[in-house]
This record gives structure tokens, sequence and C-alpha cells, in this order.
């Protein structure tokens, strides 16, 4: 008989749980979970992501099929309120009925709200969530005002999602500073200066009285000290509780300020009872962290391992406590806090730097004899947290002065710092997902050589993505001893990345393959560096890529400007901007099709693709495109593809901006650009996102204010949505943003590496493309830009050049010293249209290729 | 012209300035297709134009470049790569083509016999 195993609350640890049972393939389980919410479990340390474009489905936690294997069944939308502990049994709220064996609560925790009169009124809100962020953002639509009630880390990033929503933002705190639990008064200080300053007014030591209605907006809220504000919405986050209302009523012991009891294995007084995660009382505290959760987790599947098995184990993992340090970005403003903090230790001494200026703040926190670091609170610049949260743990002996630590460097050099080295194999590194250092090594050694492949392989930052620095540092230390000699080479005959390749091209003004091969390279190049060499010097200097010079470093797609099919054949794409096209332009597309007995299918980019074109005819092909007023549509490059379109306001009815249009002049900007790999546009009329631009490299979505960037989504092999640049941007702002942002990615991307990887590869994520791209840190926009224009200006239809060009178009034959055509290209019909043959119907059915002279 | 055409055994097939360096074009040679490579300035090499990984004919097509010593061309289609000089495919040897005879005569292009 199986052993039914009831599991309640699907969050992220008990989704935890159920990945760790899954992954030990245990036997002779039945498991049950219990998810109160209509979502199944999703990754809430990211939640305010949502507001940034994320949906329900990016955010959750559950693989596609996770929950298809036997054995294993989730009920969303479904409560447990009652347990009976004797006869085993748990009752939800619908009446049903389910019996355990073995119980499990994963309940997490509910945000307090403070039991002021009014509190219960309309628009007073919690953040917890999915729901809770759907109810924020119908009702901050209408809003003016909103007020975030607790200055604590919730609170703050949830008043920069009010922020964001344009509303005019306050936080009102009880405490006498900001983020009380975890920085010192100065630090407190200095954050609230930084948040100010982004538009936020604070008000720390305040008491709320009661909620009443206001005279202008919805709410005033009265506070103790006779103040008054007035407000449109409130969204209490004052703190967390653990959900124990079930464990209380059921008599399992809970803590004095709530939380279940539980032991070392996680185990209630009841033994066949566990609690884990945020509802989990443990060593006289609770855990309002996710790593702690994880553990627990990880602690209480190894347990019901052995009990199935009967297994005699005596080194069962126990939890053990956690570490609660943290490190968060608020509003942009890194904040970090690492062990005690307020130097509560006996005979703690302390060392603290402070800068006005920069508005930085850092503390160092060592024991009395100066050996050990005892924690540290960093506001504004959070860099030195991954070093001193592994000194801290790994217990490493500090320097003389520990205070150079902190200290910025006098020579403007980066401050010796721990290299990766100093810390030992166990050492651990990403806490959320409890990878250790031993582990990242391993992985490097069986061939993960990127971050974006050792986040996949080990799990490493993959969470809050604190660690990703330290992470990518260990890596490239690792890379290095095993003898990889961290090799982003592009090949053999560059020891270079192509970022470097691209780099020595314009610093050197490099304009020929020969010259770059000669300085930098060896041998004769390959199918490998002379295209990405042909992409480089036609990104920078946008020559005629079949030019003599440049013409041997093309894939046969960009010499003979087509796309190669399997048979040797090829087709032609003109272009057709944002898919708009005349009936007069379909007429001529569909009579030079049926002139050369073409194949013709609609593509995905909105546009028409012809098949089955031979070498020899593609001049004349396009002669005729160019006659009736085509481009080359650059399907053959690895360059700007198209700006795909929904109809937009000129026709639809819920259409906010002209789609078409900005579609249109996007791809004519950009037309021709060559980069690291195909780049596909979106746009969209409104928010109803019929061009699916989302799924693009660059996608636009119309507001009512203007347009909305979001950039580095996929379609493809690995779907990926694209993230929010830059919201409400006028069109010429818009451009510029698109300009910067393109011409990072083609001087930054490795080769064949499409915007969705290069930015799961970026160190600093979406907010260090936005640092560079919206609000220019590396002061670079304006060269940016102009790169971008250069490229614009120089623009010309290669098709239109090499047709009128002897020397190319006499390229295109496919035999040197014979009229003649391929004798193996042969095709049969299909469906009304030719298609190739298959190597069976080859000799059977052959229908002479119909070869047009000019 | 003519004593080069009577060679025994050889088809002049164009020009050395026919192709462009570091390309190759497609010969038609007693109804065979052989693709023949222009390596740096003088350089030639000739293998079948048949890839038999693609089932396509299109080696002339591919890309020249080197594998350590090896001068390669890689297919356009899967591009897997053959050495100019004996026709062998490194990554699927049974997909090996032939190499053919060539020669270069006062700026022509002679192409042989398979080796
Ligand atoms: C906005 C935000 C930002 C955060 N940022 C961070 C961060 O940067 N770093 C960090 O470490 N942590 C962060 N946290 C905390 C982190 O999300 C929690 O520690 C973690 O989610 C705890 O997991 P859990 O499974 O214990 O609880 P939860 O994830 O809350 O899951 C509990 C689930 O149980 C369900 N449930 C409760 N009672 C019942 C019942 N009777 N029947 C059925 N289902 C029930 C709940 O609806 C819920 O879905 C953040 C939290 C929030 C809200």
């Amino acid at each position: 008989m199986a052993v039914k195993l009831l599991v309640i609350g699907h969050g992220m640890v008990g989704h935890k749980l159920l990945q760790e049972l899954v992954e030990r393939q245990v036997q002779g389980l039945d498991i049950t979970v219990l998810g109160e919410e209509n979502w199944p479990a999703y990754d809430r340390v990211h939640l305010s992501d949502f507001f940034s474009g994320k949906s329900a489905d990016d955010l959750s936690l559950v693989t596609p099929g996770f929950f298809d294997r036997p054995g294993l069944q989730l009920r969303l939308a479904a409560r447990a309120v009652h347990i009976d502990r004797q006869q085993k049994r748990v009752t939800t709220a619908d009446g049903e009925v389910i019996g355990y064996d073995k119980l499990v609560l994963a309940t997490g925790s509910r945000p307090f709200v403070p039991p002021i009169d009014g509190h219960q009124r309309a628009a007073c809100l919690t953040y917890r969530t999915i729901d809770d962020l759907l109810a924020m953002r119908e009702w901050g639509a209408g809003s003016r005002i909103g007020v975030v009630v607790g200055g604590g880390l919730l609170g703050l990033e949830c008043a920069k999602a009010l922020r964001d929503m344009g509303l005019e933002t306050h936080v009102v705190e009880f405490a006498p500073r900001l983020m009380a639990v975890q920085v010192d008064d100065i630090g407190g200080q200095m954050l609230r200066r930084k948040i100010e300053e982004l538009g936020v007014t604070v008000h720390t030591g305040k008491s709320t009285l009661d909620i009443v209605d206001g005279e202008a907006t919805r709410h005033r809220m009265r506070f103790a000290d006779g103040s008054q504000l007035e407000t449109d919405m409130i969204v209490f986050s004052a703190g967390i509780r653990p959900r124990d209302e079930l464990a209380r009523a059921c008599e399992l012991g809970v803590g004095e300020r709530g939380g279940i009891h539980v032991d070392n294995y996680c185990r209630t007084r009841d033994w066949d009872v566990y609690a884990i995660g945020e509802c989990a009382y443990w060593g006289g505290k609770t855990f309002g962290l996710v790593a702690p959760g994880y553990d627990m987790a990880r602690v209480v599947a190894a347990h019901l391992c052995a009990l199935l098995e009967r297994r005699q184990a005596p080194e069962l993992p126990e939890f053990a406590g956690a570490d609660m340090s943290t490190k968060l970005k608020l509003m942009g403003i890194d904040v970090a806090s690492l062990g005690d903090a307020h130097a509560t230790t006996p005979g703690a001494r302390s060392y603290q730097f402070s800068d006005e200026r920069r508005q930085v703040y850092k503390k160092l926190v060592v024991s009395g004899d100066g050996k050990r670091l005892l924690g540290g609170v960093l506001v504004g610049d959070a860099s030195e947290y991954g070093t001193l949260l592994q000194m801290m743990l790994n217990g490493i002996e500090l320097p003389d002065e520990p205070e150079f630590l902190i200290l910025p460097s006098a020579d403007g050099k980066a401050r010796p710092m721990l290299g990766a080295d100093a810390l030992p194999a166990a050492a651990q590194i990403c806490s959320c997902n409890n990878v250790s250092k031993a582990q990242l090594c391993d992985a490097v050694a069986a061939g993960a050589a990127s971050i974006g492949a050792l986040k996949s392989a080990t799990k490493a930052g993959t969470a809050c993505g604190g660690c990703v620095p330290l992470v990518t540092q260990i890596m490239r230390a690792e890379m290095k001893r095993q003898g990889l000699a961290v090799n982003n080479h592009v090949c053999e005959h560059f020891a270079y990345s192509r970022q470097e390749l691209y780099h020595l091209v314009r610093v050197e003004r490099i304009r020929h393959f020969d010259e770059l091969l000669r300085r930098h390279g060896s041998g004769l190049g390959c199918d490998i560096c002379k295209p990405v060499a042909a992409s480089i010097l036609a990104s920078c200097w946008n020559e005629f890529v079949l030019q003599k010079e440049h013409a041997s470093l093309q894939d046969s797609n960009d010499y003979f400007l087509a796309n190669i099919q399997k048979d040797g054949t090829y087709s032609v794409v003109p272009r057709m901007a944002g898919g708009e096209v005349t009936p007069d332009g379909l007429i001529a597309v569909g009579r030079i099709a049926k002139q050369y007995g073409l194949y013709t299918k609609i593509t995905g980019g909105q546009r028409v693709d012809m098949f089955g074109a031979r070498l020899e005819q593609l001049p004349s092909i396009w002669e005729q495109l160019i006659a009736a007023g085509f481009e080359s549509g650059h399907a053959y490059g690895k360059a700007l593809r198209t700006a795909k379109s929904c109809v937009g306001s000129t026709w639809c009815r819920y259409g906010v901006q002209d789609s078409v249009g900005l579609a249109i002049a996007l791809e004519n900007r950009y037309k021709g650009l060559r980069a690291p790999h195909k780049l596909k546009l979106g746009v969209s009329g409104c928010t109803r996102e019929c061009a699916e631009a989302q799924g693009k490299d660059v996608g636009v979505i119309a507001t009512e204010r203007g347009w909305n960037l979001y950039v580095c989504g996929n379609g493809g092999m690995k779907p990926r949505h694209a993230e929010l640049l830059a919201g409400d941007l006028d069109t010429p702002t818009l451009t510029r943003y698109v300009d910067r942002f393109l011409m990072f990615y083609i001087r930054t991307a490795d080769r064949l590496q499409r915007t969705s990887v290069w930015r799961d590869n970026l160190e600093g994520g979406l907010e260090y493309l936005q640092q560079v791209v919206v609000q220019d840190k590396l002061g670079l926009a304006a060269e940016l830009e102009a790169d971008m224009q250069r490229v614009v200006d120089s623009y010309e239809c290669e098709w239109k050049k090499a047709v009128t060009d002897p020397q190319t178009r006499k390229r295109f034959q496919h035999f040197v010293n014979s009229a003649e055509g391929d004798s193996n290209v042969v095709f049969v019909h299909d469906r009304g249209q030719i298609r190739p043959a298959t190597p069976e119907e080859k000799p059977a059915r052959r229908i002479p290729a119909r070869v047009t002279t000019e | 012209m003519e004593d080069v055409l009577t060679t025994q055994g050889w088809t002049l097939v164009c020009e050395l300035d026919d192709i462009v360096p570091d390309t190759g074009v497609c010969a038609l040679v007693d109804d065979e297709q052989v693709a023949v490579f222009r390596v740096g300035e003088r350089a030639l090499y000739a293998l079948d134009n048949f890839d038999p990984n693609a089932g396509a004919a299109v080696l002339s097509r591919g890309l020249i470049g080197s594998i350590g010593d090896r001068v390669v061309v890689a297919s356009p289609i899967y591009k897997q790569h053959f050495d100019l000089r004996t026709g062998q495919c490194l990554e699927v040897p049974e997909h090996s083509v032939r190499a053919w005879q060539i020669r270069l005569e006062g700026g022509h292009v002679l192409i042989g016999h398979p080796l």
C-alpha cells in the first residue's frame, strides 16, 4: 500500500518539497497537494516582476508536465480548513475530506494588517500573492496617490511598484527608520535620502489611528501625532505572520509570536505532521526567507525517503538554522545586511564608512579579537556582499586592518578581494538552492563554460540571483585552473571573443578580413570566423557584402543573397515592411512565382517566401521584384528580419496607436543591419498584443501615452518573454533606445547568440541593460546612436547592387563552364505546388525544372 | 588554347580570374559536377560537387578555411568539413568524396580525373 502524503500549501517551499521527492524517485508515495491560491507555485521572490511584464506563467516554478506523473496530484483553489489528527484526515473549504498517513504543512505567512479602524475599506490591499498584484493594478489604474504602510524590505519594494504605476507614492513607517530590522540608524537615513530622491515621500515614526473618507481622495489616514495623509489606495506591508491557524486548532505547539514548533527534522510534536517554510518555528524563531525554507524541504524529503525505505540513516540531514543575511535592490539601490548587523554580540567592534556625496554607507561588525567577521550593513553599494558573506560564513581570518574591506581604494583600482580560490570547496555559494563551490567546479569540469550553462547545470543563481557575480568569478577561476583558459575564442584562428574582435575592428579601423587575419589571427580562417568577421565588418562599415574582399567570407546564404534549401535551391523573400503589401505588390509576387514555378508560403514574419529558385534564376527573379518596387528582405542574413505588426489604431476598434506605421518605420530604419544573429521586431497597437511583440528581440506595445519597449524575447526553440526596458515612450525616444539597445547587443554578444541568450548571460541582468540603454551609465549612448545612424545612412539594397554589377551577377550560375542547370534538382507536385523530390522519387518522377534564360 | 584542350584527359573549365580568391565554382566535366576551389591567389583544388550528407550538389558553394594543417571546405547545408586535398569528410568519413586532378596552366584551369 502506498503511503499517502498530504501537503497543505503549494507555495515556494511546498513545491520545493515535491521537486525533492520527485528527484529522489521515491517509490510508494501517493502525494496530494492542496493549494489555496488559483495558481500553481510561483516565484514569490520575484513577484514584483509581474509589474514589469512577467506573466503568472513566467513566474511559475512548475515545469510543464511536472504534475503529469502518477501518484502526484495538485488541487488548486482548495483551502484546508480542518485537521483531524486522530482520524488522520483533512477537510477542505469545499467539504471534501482527505485522509493522510503523513502530513506536511507548508502554509507560509500572511501579511500582517494592523487592526486599525478602516483597514477593511475598499482599496486597502496587501502585497503577497499574484491576486494581490492584480488588485493593486486594478485599483492603481484609477488612483492618483498611493500609500504603503510599512518601510521594511517588502514595503519599499511595493512602493517602487506603486511609483512605477505612476502614482504619487508615500511610505508610512511606525519605527523611526526604514528597514529597521536589517540596517542601523545611519544606514536607514542614507536609504531614506536615496529613496526620497526617487520621488517617494517617507514618513517615519508615524502610528496610524484610523482610515476615514478623504476630501479629494478615497481615504484619509489619521496619525497619532495629529497629522493626516490623503490617499486613493493603501497597501499594508507591515510584516508577516506565520499561517499556523490549522496547527493551533489541532493543538500542535506554536511559538509565542506564531509559527509551528518543529524539531531538527521539521517534525511537529505529532510525528506524522511536519511543518516547513515560513510557517515553521524552530530554535525560537521563524524564517521569512526562501533559502531556509528550501533547506527544510530538503530535510523533510530526506526524512520521508528514509522512512519509506525503512533505512537506518544516521547521516540524515537536519535543519540547523539559517543565516539571514540578505542583499537586495530596492528601487535600484543596493542594500545588504549580514549576520549581526546591529553589533549585539558581546565585545563586538564595528567599522563604519559613509560617503554622503555618493550616498554610500558601509559598516562591518567584527569579533572582539578582530579576527572574524560577525556582520555588516551595506547601503548604496553592495558589491562586497558576496565576499563578506563568504568570509563570515566560513570564518575566514580577517586581514589586520579589516576596514580596508569596505574603504574605497585610493588609487581607484579594485580592492584586493577575497579570491574565489580562498573559499573552501564546501562553501555554500548559492544559498537559495544550496549549491557549493565544489558543485560549481564539478559542473565547470563537466563542460559548463558560460554563466548560462552553469546556471542550468547547477541551478545556482536562479532564485534570487544575488550570488551570480561570485558564481561567475568561481567559474572563471576554475576554468583557468583546469587549463580551460576561459575560452570564448571565436575559433582556432582567432584567440579572441567576438566582442574583442569587434573592438579590434573598430579601434584599428580594419576593413578587410585579410587584414584582420594578418594582424590578429592565424591559418586561413574557417566557416566560423569568416561569417563572424563579415558580420562585424558589415555592422561597422556597412560595405557591400559581395564586394570582392568580403565575398569569400559569406556563408552560402549571404554569398548568393538567398536562403539555401536542402536540395541546393534557394528561397527568395522580398521585404514587406510591417507585413504591409499592396494588391499590385501581391500580384507581382504571384506573377513572378508563377513564371518561375516557385512554391509560395507565408512566413511567420508576415511576408511571402518563394521556394525552389535555382541559382541561375535568382538575378532575373530579383530584377523583376525590384521593378515591382521590392527590396531585399535579408531573410538570408544574420540581420534584421521583420517587424511584425497588428493592424493598429488605423483600422482596429481597440488599437490605441498606429502600430503598422511604427513597424514600417522601424523595419525600414534597421533593414540591412547585420548582427550576431537574426533579429526580429514586433509592434502591437494595444495590450491585446496581437503582434506577439513579447516574443521578439525588440517588442513594442502601444499604451495610451506612447509605447512600452520590451527586449530580449524569443519564440523558437527556447521561448522567452521579453522584458520591459522602458515604458510610455514617445516615438523619437523609443527609436533612440532601440538604436542603443541593438548596437550594444551587436557590440557585446557572442557569435550566434540571440538577444535572449545574451541577456541571460549578461551580468547585472535587466537592470544593467536599463542602466546602459536608458540611464546611459557607461556614457556610450551617443556613440551607439551615431554608429546606428551610420549604418542607417549607408543602407543600400544588396539585390539592387548585385543585379546591376556584372561581376557579381556572373557568379549566379550553377556551372562556370555551362549554362545548364543542376540536374540533381528535381521537383514533384504536391497540393498544387512543387516540392523537392525525395531520394526515392528522384529517378521515377522527374519534372524537368524550367530553365528561364534571360 | 587549342593545345591545352587537346591535352589528353584534361578539360579546360575556366580561367583563374573567373574564380574569386577563397571561393569555389562548379564545373561540368563529362556530365559530372566538379567543385573547383581557389585558395589564396594560385592554389587550386577540385572535389566532387555532390555532398553525400545533404544529397545535394552544393560543395562549390561552401566556405573555405583551415582546420589545423588541413585546408577544408564546409558544406553549406549541414556544415561538415571536407579536406580539399583528399575529399575526406572529417565528421562522417563514410561520406567522403573524390578529389580530382587539377592544374593551372598560364591562367587556364584544367581538370583531369578523379584521384
Ligand atoms: C514581494 C515579496 C518579495 C520577497 N523577496 C524575497 C527575497 O528577496 N528573498 C527571500 O529569501 N525571500 C523573499 N520573500 C519571501 C519568500 O517569498 C518566502 O520566504 C517564501 O515564499 C516562503 O515560502 P513558503 O512556501 O513557506 O510560503 P508561500 O510561498 O507563501 O506559500 C504558502 C502557500 O500556502 C498556501 N496556503 C496557506 N494556507 C493554506 C491552506 N489552509 N490550504 C491550502 N493552501 C494554503 C498559501 O496560499 C500559499 O500559496 C519575498 C516575499 C514577497 C511577498
